[in-house]
Order: structure tokens, then sequence, then C-alpha cells
């Protein structure tokens, strides 16, 4: 049991840490909300990664555009609806924030669907050909988004409602953080209740432990890595939507600059544990930040440090699997 | 020629008319193609055959896949750069920075392969991915040291600053590269590699220890590819982010390997060929064809200039589905 709280308690650990160094509390408590809004992000644009891996043994390479996807699929339906976000109240806004999501999920997703069915079928099981086939497909895909969007940045209005700040005290919080930490903690509860209190979840736990079995116990296993596929990427492209949001424009290469971030979390976590991802994404998030304000410099390469202290504690991550 | 070659001869009509016809091209470029842009082409392919040699021996007969091949590119870069533009073009200065850019490989290249190549494959994958994108961003963040984004122009010592001793200096460092790859890749070495490449627990079986065979690849690999930053460094007479280290070139370097031939250096060569000159000569043939599809839906947009990444990734993914030995494979059929 000490094995499964204790990697739980460095998100509490690590913050607690920080507050000393940063001095002063106001400070203090922008950043951690901005490092968990961060870490929410990351872990939605992860969860669907690490899932795939989990259940198939499929290192997606072309999760990142998925992510990009996503994030053109909602910029598309934004900027048509401008005309709703100026309006200034929550009904409108969310009006047009509710579609852009939808169409960021189901691009995503039918994206994910296209990519299973017709470039990761065939090479299940050969690692090799898997890591060449998903950067072929990057390649591609990354080369469809100059084509159909142009290579040009797109910037990206935030919708009134979550632009601005709460003042708590003399902490400022900006609105959409604390949405993107709702967002994101809902997702997670969502991805635990589903995993592991619903029949599917049972199905789908059961497929990662063994799908041998499984599927001599009569399950199509197949159906059930199609769903987990697609719903893997649906994530992929509600994180690459809020991430957009969140930096206020799309570039065709974002997905691959957050896919390293993505991998660095999903290492931390244990290749396939979805528990581990949260975690990782939340200390991901939460060091970036930190170090984002105590020594600028640092900032990019903290999540190689965080990476290198984890697997030397734990080589194969937080939460490894069963297997090997 | 068979002991230059370490007795691994082309085995196809074909493909031996294309490599003597590549070697003599390259040998006579400076005079049968006039101009600035045909030299840098030629050296260009010179220096990615290394590059992409080196890569194979990891991907090809090793059976790993890193995404760090453009690091160590970039560290040869790099240690002619800040050696050439602090001490001052010099040999010494160059000899002291090639020396340590090699060093500083190594080191790495060993540090990499005992963590992560115990583990799968797949592992190694993400470590070197993320390894590479943490050096990329030290590049860019240690601008005093390194130009940062803008790079490091530099004068190189001597001889080597007129451009037809430079090409021909770049050439032959090159061949004998290229023939050292081979030499390694025949060796007994080599063929621990192949059997570890077609069944792991095999090898380790036999009693090859995998792990250090591996890493010794990997090591060998990063030398590689370390020797063409060099020489890169040393005929472009600069050195930055988008010419060495830039992930763009990670994914041309697949490329490469996968479209001339995984497993086979001659691959190598002709992926590395055919990549450079299409980058540099299918653009205006897409130019030709947009302008042709011109009114039609959508078929401009894919033919546009900018797009021939596109399709030469659709070659890519067709190639690892029906032609897993590339061209060469074809060719020896």
């Amino acid at each position: 049991m000490k094995d499964r709280y204790l990697p739980l308690a460095l998100v509490p650990a690590l913050a607690a840490l920080a507050l000393p160094f940063v001095g002063s509390l106001p400070t203090w408590v922008t950043l951690t909300v901005a490092g968990l809004a961060m870490g929410m992000m990351i872990f939605m644009m992860a969860s669907g990664l690490t899932l795939v891996f989990g259940l198939m043994d499929v290192l997606n390479f072309a999760h990142g555009v998925f992510i990009s996807f996503g994030a053109y699929g909602a910029a598309t339906v934004l900027t048509r609806m401008s005309g709703a976000m100026q309006a200034d109240s929550l009904a409108s806004d969310l009006s047009a924030m509710l579609p852009a999501v939808a169409a960021a999920i189901a691009l995503a997703a039918l994206l994910g669907w296209f990519f299973e069915r017709v470039l990761v079928r065939p090479v299940y099981g050969d690692h090799l050909r898997q890591i060449l086939i998903t950067m072929g497909g990057l390649i591609v895909f990354e080369q469809m988004i100059h084509v159909v969007w142009g290579p040009e940045i797109i910037p990206l209005p935030r919708p009134g409602a979550i632009t601005g700040s709460f003042i708590v005290g003399e902490a400022a919080i900006e609105r959409y953080r604390v949405a993107a930490v709702v967002v994101g903690a809902i997702v997670f509860a969502a991805l635990w209740w589903l995993l592991n209190r619903t029949r599917i979840g049972l199905l789908v736990r059961a497929g990662v432990e063994n799908r041998e079995m499984v599927e001599s116990l009569g399950y199509r296993i197949r159906r059930v890595f199609v769903a987990v596929f697609v719903a893997g990427s649906g994530l992929a492209g509600l994180g690459g939507a809020m991430w957009a949001m969140y930096q206020e424009q799309v570039t065709p290469q974002m997905g691959m600059q957050v896919l390293v971030l993505v991998f660095i979390v999903v290492i931390i976590g244990g290749l396939g544990s979805v528990g581990g991802c949260f975690v990782g994404a939340l200390l991901a998030g939460l060091l970036a930040n930190y170090t984002g304000y105590l020594a600028p410099k640092l900032a990019l390469g903290s999540n190689i440090l965080l990476m290198v202290l984890v697997l030397l504690w734990r080589p194969r991550g937080l939460y490894p699997l069963g297997r090997a | 020629m068979r002991a230059l070659l370490s007795g691994d001869l082309p085995r196809s009509r074909v493909l031996a008319l294309l490599l003597a016809l590549l070697v003599l091209g390259l040998a006579a470029a400076p005079f049968v193609f006039p101009g600035t842009r045909s030299l840098n082409v030629a050296a260009k392919v010179a220096v990615f055959v290394v590059l992409v040699a080196s890569y194979d021996l990891l991907l090809g007969y090793t059976g790993i896949v890193s995404f760090a091949h453009t690091m160590f590119f970039g560290i040869g870069g790099y240690g002619v750069g800040i050696a050439m533009a602090r001490l001052g073009p010099g040999w010494g200065a160059l000899l002291a920075g090639v020396s340590l850019a090699f060093l500083l490989s190594i080191a790495i290249a060993l540090a990499i392969g005992l963590l992560s190549l115990r583990v799968r494959a797949i592992f190694f994958a993400m470590i070197t991915l993320a390894v590479a994108a943490f050096f990329q961003i030290l590049a860019s963040q240690l601008s005093a040291f390194t130009g940062g984004e803008d790079g490091l122009s530099f004068r190189t010592p001597g001889l080597l600053r007129e451009r037809l001793v430079a090409y021909y200096a770049v050439l032959v460092v090159s061949a004998a590269l290229f023939l050292g790859l081979l030499r390694v890749v025949n060796s007994p070495f080599g063929r621990v590699l192949l059997a570890i490449r077609e069944n792991e627990f095999r090898a380790e079986a036999i009693g090859y220890r995998i792990v250090h065979y591996r890493t010794g690849a990997n090591c060998l690999a990063a030398v590689g590819a370390t020797a063409a930053g060099v020489l890169y460094a040393v005929w472009l007479r600069y050195t930055g982010p988008q010419t060495t280290l830039s992930f763009d070139i990670m994914v041309d370097i697949l490329l490469m390997v996968v479209i001339g031939g995984m497993g086979t250096l001659y691959g190598a060569v002709l992926g590395a060929t055919l990549f450079v000159v299409a980058q540099n000569y299918l653009q205006d043939l897409m130019k030709l064809a947009s302008g042709a599809a011109h009114g039609l839906p959508l078929l401009p947009a894919l033919l546009h200039p900018d797009r021939w990444l596109l399709w030469l990734g659709v070659l890519f993914i067709l190639c690892v589905y029906y032609f897993p030995t590339g061209i060469v494979g074809r060719l020896r059929r």
C-alpha cells in the first residue's frame, strides 16, 4: 500500500517545498494554480498515449498530431463564432466553447480511428515498425495541417467569461487556469470511474494484464482496442484544444512541441499507467512553474531533471505495470 | 576492391552502376556541375551519407530506434563552431574542438546506452527523444557560448578556406568514414549486432551480452554522427540549431534510411543522395506541377512546393509496409 500512496504524496510535498523558496504566499498560490492547470492539460494530452500503450503495447509517436488536430478543430469553430464570444455573457461564451471543444474531440477521434484502422493495425506487436509507421503518420499529417489550414500561426482569442482573474486575498488567479483544473479533474475522475467501476473498464484492465486470457474468455479485445485508441485520441484533442486556448494561438508544430513533455510525463508515471501519468503530469506542471519563477534559465530543462530523478528512484516509473 | 568494401559488394548490377555514377559524380562535381548551389548539394550528399550510414548502424543493423542522432551531429558541429569562433581559426583549435566533441559524444552515448538499453527498445526511443530535446534547449539557452538561435559563423584554418580544397577534404574524409562503417558492419562485431536484431533472446542465450553490444553500436553511431557534424560545420563555416540539432533533420534521416533501405549501408548512400537531391530540386518540379494543376480543387495545395515532405512521408509509409528493405532491397532481388 505504501508503494501506491508514496508517489501521490510527492505532489503536495513538491508544492510545500517550493513555498520557502518562492517566499511570498500570494505568488506561491498563483504559481501553484498555474502549475496544476498546466499539469491537468498535460494529463489530458498524455492519458490517451499511456492508455493505448498499456492496452495495445503501441507507442504512438503521432500522438502529437492528434493534439494539433484538436487545437485546429477548436480554432476553426472559435474563429467562426467570434461574434458569440464578444457578447460577454457566460451563456453565449459557452455556446461557442462547447461546439469548439466537441469539434476538437470529434476531429481528433476521427483521425485516431483512421490511424488505428489504416496505419497501426498491420504492425501490432512489432515495435520497430510501429515507431517508423507512426513517425511517417506524424510527417504526413503535420503536412496535411499545412495543406488544410496553412502554415501561419492562428491567433486564438479566449472567450470573455474565462479571461481575467479572481483576486483571492492578494493572490491573482487566472480564471482560465481554474477552468482547466476543473476540466482536468473531471476527466481524471471520469477515467478513474470508467476504468475501475464499470464493466468496460474491467475488460480494459484485464486486457492490459493478459490479452490472450481475455480473448479466450470470449471477449472481442479488438473492439476494446479500437474504442480505447479512439477515446485516447479524443482526449488528446481535448487537451490540444485547452492547450491552444491557454497559449492563445495555434501553430502546425504545437503538437510536436508538447509531445516531448507528454513523453516525459508518461515515462515518469510508468508506461501504461493512467494514475502514474496523472501524478507525473502534476509534478511536471508544478515544477515547470516554480522553476520558471525561481530560475527561468532552468525551467525548460526542469522536466528532464525530474525524469532522471524519478527514474533513479523507480527505474520503471512511479507506477510500473505488472509486466516488463 | 573487395578488400576496400570489406567483402560487402553491391550484389546488383544496377546498384553497382548507380554507386559508381554517384562516386564519379561527386568526385567530378566541381568541374561537371559548376555553381555554388550544386557544389553545396554535392557536399551535403557526402556528409549525409556518413550521417545516415551511422544511423543505419543503429536502426538497420541493431534494430533500435534513436532520436538523438541529430544531437551527436550537433555536438560535432558545435565542437568545431565553438572552437573556431572562440579560439580563432587555427589547426590547434580545430583539433581541440573536434576531440572534445568526440569525447562528449562518446560519454553521452555510453550513459544513455547503459541507462536505457537494458529495458525495451521503445524506452530507448523515448529517452533519446527527451535527451535530444533537452540538448536543443541547452544550445539555444547558452547563447553566450553557442550563439543561440542565430548559431555561429566562423572562419576555417589555412587551406580549408579554399572552397575546392574544403570540398575534396569533406569528400575524402566522408568516403573513408563510410568505408570504415562498412568494415564495422562486416566484422564479427557487426554479425553479433545482426544476431541481436534477429533474435535478442537467442543472442543472449549463446552468450553475447546484448547490452554491451547495443551500447557499443550506440557509441559507434554517435562517433559517426559527430564526425559528420564536424565535416558539415567545416564545409558550411557555420553551425546553428537549424542546420544540426533540429528535429526536422532527425525526420529527414529516418526518411533517408528507410527509403534507401534499412540494414544495408548502400541504402544509406542511395537514400541520402535521393533525399538531398529531392530537397533541392523536387520543389522546382512541384512548382511546375502545381502551376499545371491551377484551378482544380485542393490539388494545387497538395502540390505546393513547400509540401514536398508530404509526398516523401507517404513514400516512407509505403516503404515500411511494402518494401522494408527499401530501394536497395528491390534492386538486389
